[in-house]
Order: structure tokens, then sequence, then C-alpha cells
């Protein structure tokens, strides 16, 4: 059971949701951060036994002393990543997007691929009260990097050969990136269920109804959570109405948890009466989701 | 001529808005062009209330599409599946009696299927990303995009946004480009800032604003890009905005003030205006303008 919190509008608090529903979700859960450009869930969070490992992505390396600098790998290179000059072939790693083209197309196997470092995975453990501890995988893209998704498939995929040794269904939450481009598709695809938080002014509305286009074409069922619901006017909430959308919860502006995000402390802790609302919405969530109904909103 | 750009690391911290109170300010004295690089979520129109003057759709890359006539699949395990197997980022999938199906959303457009599928199945035709635009506005010029639903190549949209905007700021002879930025630090926020002679970075005073920020300053640092910091809705928590203002000092970089949290903002942006335009005397608009004497104060 996988849910993805996102947003098209940054800092709606997509973090805010997904930290809250992962601390309050019963049974097994694991809090995916795959907002990898700018990690914050961990911020929230008191981690135990962290781990870390690289993210890496193979990258074309030349055998000078086998290429006939024949130019077909540069031909083929569809990002520029190679480009050959005279008898000079020259790998551009960062405009690399890693689809071992190349290495294919290379008639005298002159390319082998090595891997480089783009990012790193961290893992670790929260306790939660009166419930099973969560777990928390975070990627982070290094800084000069621009392609966030491999990173994101990289946090996937941990998470997902954790779950094979263990045969509880785990109830995964995505933090997602915010946008609708490739980061926030990477980090949703798979998703059964989808979370847009947005907030009830002219940016939230005309991002989340980018992000409902986005949600709707990937086939995923959603609901909707209106954050700060009593700062701006209804336009959201009509929205809602007039699209048939599930609209989950509306949290009304409160400084006792602009105050706490402000210091890192997780909404059910600064505003304890959420931690049952969330819970119940997660119960909620498995049941709308795609497996048991089978269709698209 | 130079070219502003204000970013963030986080999101909503209040960019765009910050973006129109600097549009309204710099319009005043002088002639600006304008660009919104957040082309993933655009949402200076929604303040500028363009009207578009030239408009043209923005083809980058290539899709990979396949033929069903022509595919060899039976869309069963076991056949071929030749493309699926060598597509690294799973944008092909057996899809029965349609053979292989590609995804389009998850497709880089590398090209692999289509070199190595045994039937030559599959085409490669050119991507159609989106929409940029050149618009008329109360500022000035804007130049601004829609990225299609599910689009890839948004950093190559950010900078043709950027290109066409330097091309009419030249033949204006504009003092100003002010871009409008995205979250974040990867492919659109280093298309967004490389070669921009300044960053304004707005950040707000909570645990996040901090980390976040202190990535995108890395990235500048990295891209050799000089940049400045606003906090924004300091009053929340003054202690974390004084945090920032420190690790600024410790870190050598410019901090230029702050703003403080007005629901004027939130007011603003429902009529369709500026911070400025809205209420020129209120707090935040107040703030703005220090700010923006701030930083024209250092750039010129």
């Amino acid at each position: 059971m996988r849910i993805a919190v996102a947003s098209g509008k940054g800092g709606t608090g997509k973090t805010t949701v997904a930290v809250s529903l992962a601390l309050s979700a019963p049974g097994r859960a694991a809090l995916l951060d795959c907002d990898v450009e700018e990690p914050n869930a961990a911020l929230f969070l008191k981690l135990n036994g962290i781990e870390e490992s690289a993210v890496t992505v193979p990258v074309p390396v030349i055998d000078e002393s086998a290429c006939t600098s024949c130019g077909e790998c540069a031909r083929f290179c569809e990002f520029n990543a190679i480009v050959h000059i005279g008898t000079t072939v020259m790998v551009f790693p960062e405009l690399c997007h890693s689809c071992g083209g190349c290495a294919l197309v290379c008639p005298v196997d002159a390319i082998r691929e090595e891997p480089v470092a783009i990012g790193t995975l961290a893992c670790a453990s929260v306790s939660r009260a009166g419930e099973s501890p969560l777990r928390i995988i975070q990627g982070l893209l290094s800084i000069g990097n621009a392609m966030s998704p491999p990173v994101i498939r990289a946090v996937k995929d941990r998470s997902a050969a954790e779950q094979e040794a263990g045969a509880v269904d785990v109830f995964e939450i995505i933090d997602s990136p915010p946008g609708t481009s490739c980061p926030m598709g990477t980090a949703v695809t798979g998703a059964d269920y989808v979370v847009l938080v947005t907030e009830p002014t002219p940016f939230g509305l005309h991002d989340l109804d980018l992000a409902v286009k986005t949600v709707r074409k990937m086939g995923i069922p959603f609901g909707v959570i209106v954050n700060r619901s009593d700062s701006g006017d209804d336009r959201v909430v009509r929205y809602c109405g007039q699209e048939g959308i599930d609209l989950l919860l509306q949290i009304p502006e409160d400084r006792r948890i602009a105050e706490g995000y402000s210091r890192g402390q997780p909404l059910v802790e600064s505003a304890p009466e959420y931690r049952s609302v969330f819970s119940a919405l997660a119960v909620r969530m498995k049941t709308s989701a795609r497996p048991a109904s089978g269709g698209v909103q | 001529m130079k070219e502003l750009i204000i970013i963030s690391g986080k999101g909503g911290t209040g960019k765009t808005s910050m973006t129109a109170a600097i549009a309204s300010l710099a319009s005043r004295s002088g002639t600006a062009v304008f660009a919104d690089c957040d082309v993933d979520a655009a949402d200076l129109h929604l303040l500028f209330n363009p009207k578009v003057q030239e408009k043209r759709e923005f083809i980058s890359g290539h899709v990979a599409r396949i033929d069903p006539l022509k595919c060899i699949s039976t869309g069963q395990d076991g056949g071929c599946a030749d493309c699926a197997a060598l597509c690294r980022f799973d944008a092909i999938s057996l899809s029965g009696a349609a053979g292989c199906v590609v995804e389009e959303g998850s497709c880089e457009g590398c090209g692999v299927c289509v070199r190595f599928c045994p039937a030559h199945a599959i085409d490669f035709p050119d991507r159609r990303c989106g929409e940029q635009y050149v618009s008329n506005t109360r500022f000035g010029v804007l130049v601004h995009a829609a990225l299609d639903i599910r689009a890839e190549n948004s950093g190559k949209l950010v900078t043709s946004v950027r290109k066409d905007a330097k091309r009419i700021a030249g033949e204006k002879n504009a003092d100003w480009i002010i871009v409008d930025g995205s979250p974040g630090t990867g492919c659109p926020v280093i298309a967004s800032i490389t070669g921009a002679d300044a960053a304004l970075v707005v950040t707000e005073p909570t645990v996040s604003g901090l980390h976040d920020l202190e990535r995108v300053a890395s990235l500048a640092k990295h891209l050799g890009v000089r940049f400045f910091v606003a906090v924004n809705k300091a009053d929340i928590n003054p202690a974390q905005s004084d945090e920032i203002r420190s690790w600024c000092g410790r870190n050598s970089v410019p901090f230029l003030g702050t703003m403080p949290w007005d629901p004027s903002v939130t007011r603003a942006q429902i009529a369709g205006k500026s911070i400025i335009e809205y209420n020129p005397s209120c707090p935040a608009s107040l703030a703005a303008a220090s700010l923006w004497d701030a930083l024209v104060a250092e750039l010129q």
C-alpha cells in the first residue's frame, strides 16, 4: 500500500501531512522522502540508527586503446553527453541520462559503464508511541547534479527491497517533490493513492489544477487536503465540488502549528488532536486506493 | 542590464509574491523585462494578467512511439520484449493485444529501443513539451511558459525562456531582467541561475527554510552565482530568523533584510495585484521596498 503526498505548488504542507500520516498510521509504516532536492521530513523526526549509502548511476568510460574514434557513440547520444571532435571522444557525465545506448552501439566494445555517485540514501527508524517503529528512507541529490529521478527511484527501490523480507504489508508514505514534471511523476508512479496538499489561494488552486490533471493522466485515485484553509477564500473547495474531488481534510491556520513547524515539531505533536484525524485518514485511504476501488476518479 | 533571479530552495516562501513586488518597484524607475522560469508550476501570470503577443510550441528531444501494426510482441511474457528489456526508465510495458506500449511520461527519449527493435517498429518523433509565450503586461514584457502535463525537459524550457527574455531586454535596452525561479536545487534551478548576475534567495524562519537555504546557497556557490538572502514572515519565529542571519554572517553571505508576515500578501494575490499595488504602505510593502533599495545599491 503506497500513498504519495504531492502538490503542484511548493510550501503548501506536503511534508507536514506526510510526517503526520507516518506518525499516526496504524501498523507497519515507512516514510519515503522523495523530495530529494530539498528533503525535510527528517528535520521533524528523531532518527535512530542512521545508515547511509551512495546512490550511483552508470556513466560511460571510454577505453582509449580500443576506441577507433568512429563517432558512433556521440552521434547516438541524444543528450550531447558524448562529444566527438577529430580523434578525441569526450564524456560529459552531468549530461548523461545513463540509458546505456553508447555502450550498446559501440562497434568495438570500447565503452564500459562505471558507477558515479549522484546522491545519498539515508535509512533510519523512528519510535512511535503505541505503534511499531516508523522506517524512514531519505534520498538526497548531491549539489550540482541536475537529475533527481534516479535518486527518487533509488528510495523507492530500497523500500521495496526491505519489504520483500517481511510478509506484512507496509503502509508506505511518499513525500513527493513539488511541481508536476519528471521528479514529481517519478515519485508518484506506482502509488495506490495520491494526497494533493494545497492552500486556498489563486496560486494554490492553479497549481492544484495542474497536479489534478497529472494524477488523472496517471490514473491514480486521489483526494485533496486544504492547508491553512481559512487564510484565503473558498475557491479550492468550490473547485473540488465542481470536479467531484474528495476533500479529505481542511486544516485551519493555527499559530501553534506554524510555530511548531518553524522549530521542527510535527503537526500531530504541536496540535495533538490531529493524531486521530490522521490515523482515520490513513485507514480511509487504504479503502479508497486503487486495488479496492479499481477505478479512477 | 542586470539579470536577477528570485529563488528559494524551499517552496512556498513567497518567491512569486516577491517577484511581483519587485516588478512594481523596478518598472517605476526604469525598464524591466520579466520571465517566469518556474515552468513546472508557473504562477506569475496570475498577478501579471498578461496579454499574449507571441505563442510558440516548445519542442525538445524525442519520444519513442511503437507502431502496434509492426510490433512483433505478443504482449505476453515469452514473446519479443527487447525494447522493454533495454529501457532503463521502465517506460515500456507489455500490454496484451497492443504488444509493447511506451508510457510517454516515463520515456526520456534516449533512442535505445528505437535502434534495437528487431522489427523496426518504433518511431522517434520530436517531442512537444509545452508552450512558450511573450506577453505585454502593466509592468513590461513577460516571457513565460507552460510545460505540458507529464512533459520532460523543464530545464531546457527554462533556458529557452531566459534566452527570449535576454533578447527582448537587449532590444529594449532594459535596465533589468527579473526572473521568477523554481524551488529545489535540480535541473530547472540550475538552468535558471547559471550565468545570472545575481540571485535573491527568499527563505522563511523555519528549520526547513534554513536547511533548504544551505543547499541552494551551496548550489549558487558551485555555479559561481552571486546571491543575497531575505527572510520572509520573519516574525513567525524571530529566533530562527536571527539564526538565518547569523548563518549568513558565518558564511559571508550578504543578508539583505526581512519581511514581516502580513495578511495583505494573500489578499493582494486574491486581488491579482502585487503587494505594492494592493497597499503600498502595509508592512510587507514597506519591507519589500527597502529590500529592493538594498539590492539596487548592491548591484549598481
